[in-house]
């Protein structure tokens, strides 16, 4: 692998992570229209790594990728000022749900030649945290997920990843071309500057839908209902530490 | 409520049974779920127990347990005496020492190949999460992640937005791959007799695209109960100012017996390390006591300890949201009230 490579990176919009949400009067979503929506959080690590990647002469191209509406090209112009190169849209109204979203981006993948995907590890809105590894197993690609270190081997044949598990972290050697999943500590992603947003305007957005790329994007999972939990009941405020220690006595916590 | 009306069914006419499991949603009269084992080759992960129990409500249980045993039999007759476990599946290779989920997945679809379970089920921990959406893309299947509650053999209720709803989704996929929470599934218990079967598979073709290479794992070794089934937890967030102040929340859950969580805010800062996370997108835990110092109570912390039996808070900002979910507040500065509880509580 030369260090001219190309990195797709994904990334979704997905309402901003300080809304509180509320749940459709038809009970079969949550309340969207209207409310603040965002890059998601683990997209915009994905974007800073791979342009890292690009800066410290790892990688020659980052091509941002979004599907959904229309609007997705918001997300896509805000990873463009962020530094991506250029970006591919596709668009459709549908629902897109994780094994579709990664069959796309297997198509993408391949029609673009990418030597290595970077995806956020998880959509703060489903919160499924599979299409990494989906996409990894479509293309049949090493994989490494909830990255908190990425590094370039010396022969730039292959990635050496710190991942975040349970117990602690696990140390990988990943040959590329292959599929990454970053977790929170892997970078603080930079602000997009005025200069930038600017420049942002003038590089390429292209479009393609499931049927240009040959995907059936019908979803697999039907929502029956989504729901409110269940609430919690109201609790207290103590004075004292020994009154606390009463209370979790008396309830036979401690 | 779902094992006791299949119990009862077992004493049913088999024609009787069959319509009856038709009303009740299976569908498919030899519902049989293959459980994912996770485990270190010497002792199985908590979390496989607490899916060995949701397992069992989606019909009769074999566990894959797919390492590299070296020929020793002792892990596969443990998991055999477990109580719900109809078959253990054994797959016994070195090539495990490099536990990837490239490996770890061409065991499952090989495993599942030959059993042809109706439902495969992984433990939500990191472990299942890495495997499951590779497991998902060779079946082709669209994966149920993190189910917290099992309603009939096609749907399963799950969280979304770090939790603050809950969807309820039918898998319209001939095989269902889910992977459960174990803070909804209480652990299965050992049997008071008897054993499973157990078989051994042929283990899968080495792979023939190249894989990842695990060159090492940084696992600490504690002393104290595992977060995620531990029965306290005591918690620190971003008010501890360092790694050195962040050992009297420590301190605290030695004395009570709880484990030690943190807020990402904490661990972001380095006063804990990654794996002591509570969160969203870190552990979530539900202990009967969780007990949260210095935290506000962001929505992604929230989303990994609400499910708490009960919830304690010491933050001396009255206004803190965690005071919201809380059922006991002290509104004290915690460098004052956390010495003050270990105090008392040593007393005992």
């Amino acid at each position: 692998m030369s260090s001219g490579y190309r990195v797709m990176v994904g990334v979704k919009r997905v309402v901003d992570f300080a809304v509180k949400i509320r749940v459709r009067p038809d009970k079969l979503g949550v309340e969207t229209a209207g409310v603040k929506q965002a890059m998601n959080p683990f997209d915009e690590i994905a974007v800073e790594e791979a342009i890292r990647l690009r800066e410290k002469g790892h990688a020659a191209e980052v091509v941002a990728v979004s599907m959904g509406p229309t609007v997705c090209q918001e997300t896509l112009r805000t990873a463009l000022a962020m530094g991506a190169d250029r970006a591919i849209h596709v668009e459709t109204t549908k629902e897109l749900q994780p094994l579709a979203v990664a069959k796309l981006f297997e198509k993408l993948a391949l029609k673009e030649k990418a030597d290595l995907v970077v995806l956020g590890k998880q959509a703060i809105d489903d919160d499924s945290n599979v299409t990494g590894q989906m996409l990894a197993g479509l293309l049949r690609w090493p994989q490494a997920t909830f990255l908190s270190k990425l590094s370039v081997s010396g022969d730039k044949t292959a990635l050496e990843a710190v991942r975040e598990v349970d117990g602690g972290l696990q140390t990988l050697h990943v040959p590329l071309p292959a599929v990454v999943s970053c977790d929170l500590r892997l970078n603080e992603p930079r602000f997009a500057t005025l200069p930038n947003i600017m420049k942002a305007k003038k590089k390429p957005i292209d479009k393609q839908t499931p049927e240009s790329l040959g995907v059936d994007v019908t979803p697999r999972l039907q929502t029956v209902s989504v729901d409110e939990p269940p609430p919690r009941k109201a609790g207290v405020k103590l004075e004292t530490v020994q009154d606390l220690v009463d209370n979790l006595k008396k309830g036979g916590m401690i | 409520m779902w094992a006791s009306s299949c119990r009862r069914l077992a004493s049913v006419s088999s024609t009787q049974a069959i319509s009856a499991k038709r009303t009740l949603g299976l569908t498919n009269r030899f519902s049989s779920s293959l459980v994912i084992a996770e485990h270190n080759n010497a002792s199985l992960a908590g979390s496989t127990l607490n899916t060995i129990t949701a397992a069992k409500q989606l019909g009769d249980v074999t566990v894959l347990l797919a390492g590299n045993f070296q020929g020793k039999a002792e892990l596969a007759q443990e998991v055999a005496k477990v109580d719900g476990v109809s078959k253990v599946a054994v797959i016994d290779s070195a090539a495990f020492d490099n536990s990837v989920a490239e490996i770890v997945t061409s065991a499952v679809v090989e495993a599942q190949s030959q059993l042809k379970a109706s439902h495969v089920v992984a433990p939500a921990s990191s472990f299942g999460k890495n495997v499951l959406g590779r497991i998902a893309s060779v079946l082709d299947v669209e994966p149920v992640a993190d189910v917290i509650s099992i309603k009939s053999a096609d749907t399963f209720v799950r969280p979304i937005y770090a939790g603050n709803a809950l969807a309820t989704v039918k898998s319209t996929d001939a095989v269902k791959l889910l992977s459960v929470r174990s803070t909804t599934f209480d652990k299965a218990k050992p049997r008071a007799s008897g054993a499973a079967e157990i078989v051994t598979l042929k283990a899968p073709e080495a792979p023939s695209t190249p894989v990842a290479k695990l060159l090492r794992e940084d696992v600490v070794k504690s002393a104290r109960p595992e977060l995620t089934s531990a029965r306290i937890v005591v918690s620190g967030g971003r008010a501890l100012k360092s790694a050195e102040n962040f050992k009297i929340i420590e301190k605290l859950a030695d004395t009570i017996g709880g484990a030690v969580g943190a807020s990402r805010a904490a661990v972001d800062e380095g006063y804990a390390p990654n794996d002591y996370q509570v969160g969203q997108t870190g552990k979530i835990v539900a202990p009967e006591v969780y007990i949260a110092v210095g935290i506000s109570g962001a929505i992604q912390h929230m989303a990994g300890m609400k499910d708490s039996k009960v919830i304690v808070a010491i933050n001396k900002d009255p206004e803190a949201p965690i005071f919201q979910v809380s059922d006991y507040g002290i509104v004290q500065d915690l460098f004052n009230a956390v010495p003050e509880l270990t105090k008392i509580l040593e007393k005992k």
